[in-house]
């Protein structure tokens, strides 16, 4: 490792970095979502989704996937089920 | 009788639209095809330099389309091939001298007089870039494995999309395949990764591009260049052969990696 990687926190090689720092600055130019909107858009859609069924929102995972040159919003809400809810 | 319009772009500056444009021009030119080069960049005139063309000038763009000469008369003739012309920028001119119903307007009439219209993009999204696409029947969106290329280039397919262009075809320019090797460069199969449209060459970094620029030769011709042999591999590929691509880390299944990649939509 030369020094300027040990300097800069460097492990990966430096086209690996590029590719996901590309990944994820074309999902923002494509779709104008920030991580900030991101955010908000999640709080959201708990608060809707807890006014009906029971979830934990630290299970809750909402990402952007890619597919081709498109890009769609993945939500991914685990429910409590009822038996461990009366367990509780 | 009906030319094929395609047209170079790229968002990013200095990718090598303008070394494209005048390789695959000579390319399409060897293979006896009537090609009309068409230097889209007013005011930042080059594609003449490039293609040693520069001492011929008399009459530019803008004069066919402000009616000073007629068509036929801006259209240099390369002599080192019989079938080459190119349409040089006005130099003192800039990018509001054109419009894009202009350019429909020399699109339609140059069609008659070729087989391909090449036309060269100034970088950038705005007037030039507009000017450059809209005559198209395709356009090839270029660029280099580097990231703020890669993002130019996307958010260049995003405006061809939206403005119904189709989607364009990728060129890859300046691979380096030692840096490829030592994954300190992004590889074709990471940007056709993340861009997503057709792939229609790569191109290697290669000294003879600017070797050749310096004489006004470009390297097409020269059947030693790697990059040559590339871009006389796009040319052949825009006529619709099926020419594999080049195998160049020497990488046994490159090009089966590759359609892969592009198979899919
Ligand atoms: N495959 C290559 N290998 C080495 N050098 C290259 C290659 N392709 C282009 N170049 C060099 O890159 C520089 C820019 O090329 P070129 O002028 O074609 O870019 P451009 O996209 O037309 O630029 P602009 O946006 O300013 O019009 C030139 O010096 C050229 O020689
Ligand atoms: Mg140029």
């Amino acid at each position: 490792m030369s020094f300027f990687d040990r300097i800069s926190g460097r492990k990966d090689k430096s086209a690996q970095n590029a590719k996901e720092r590309l990944q994820l600055v074309l999902i923002h130019d494509r779709t104008d979502l920030t991580p900030a909107v991101l955010d908000a858009l999640k709080d959201d859609l708990l608060d809707a989704i807890s006014r009906h069924v029971e979830i934990d929102p630290a299970s809750v995972r909402i990402d952007i996937a890619r597919d081709g040159r498109s890009q769609r919003l993945v939500a991914d809400i685990p429910l409590r089920s009822v038996s461990r809810r009366r367990t509780r | 009788m009906g030319a094929q319009i395609v047209t170079i772009t790229s968002g990013k500056g200095g990718v090598g639209k303008t070394t494209a444009v005048a390789n695959l021009g000579i390319a399409l030119a060897a293979n006896g095809k009537k090609v009309v080069c068409v230097d889209g960049d007013i005011g930042l005139r080059n594609l003449d330099v490039v293609m040693g063309l520069e001492n011929r000038i008399v009459y530019d763009i803008v004069d066919v389309i402000e009616g000073r000469c007629r068509l036929r008369q801006a259209m240099i003739r390369d002599r080192r091939l019989p079938g080459l012309f190119l349409i040089p920028a006005a130099q003192t001119r800039d990018k509001t001298a054109v419009s894009p119903s202009d350019m429909l307007r020399l699109g339609a009439e140059l069609r008659s007089e070729c087989d391909w219209i090449l036309i060269d993009s100034p970088a950038g999204i705005e007037r030039g870039f507009k000017n450059a696409i809209t005559p198209a029947d395709r356009v090839i969106v270029l660029t280099n494995p580097e990231v703020s290329a890669v993002r130019d280039a996307d958010r260049v397919i995003g405006i061809l999309e939206a403005e119904e262009k189709g989607s364009p075809s990728l060129i890859i320019n300046r691979i380096d395949y030692d840096m490829v090797k030592n994954h300190d460069m992004l590889s074709a199969e990471d940007v056709l990764d993340l861009l997503a449209i057709d792939l229609i060459g790569i191109v290697p970094e290669d000294q003879t591009v600017l070797i050749a620029a310096n004489r006004g030769t470009p390297i097409a011709l020269d059947d030693k260049s790697r990059a040559g042999q590339a871009f006389r591999n796009i040319a052949r590929r825009l006529t619709g052969e099926d020419v594999p691509f080049m195998d160049l880390d020497s990488q046994d299944g490159l090009w089966q990696r590759l359609s892969r990649l592009t198979g899919r939509k």
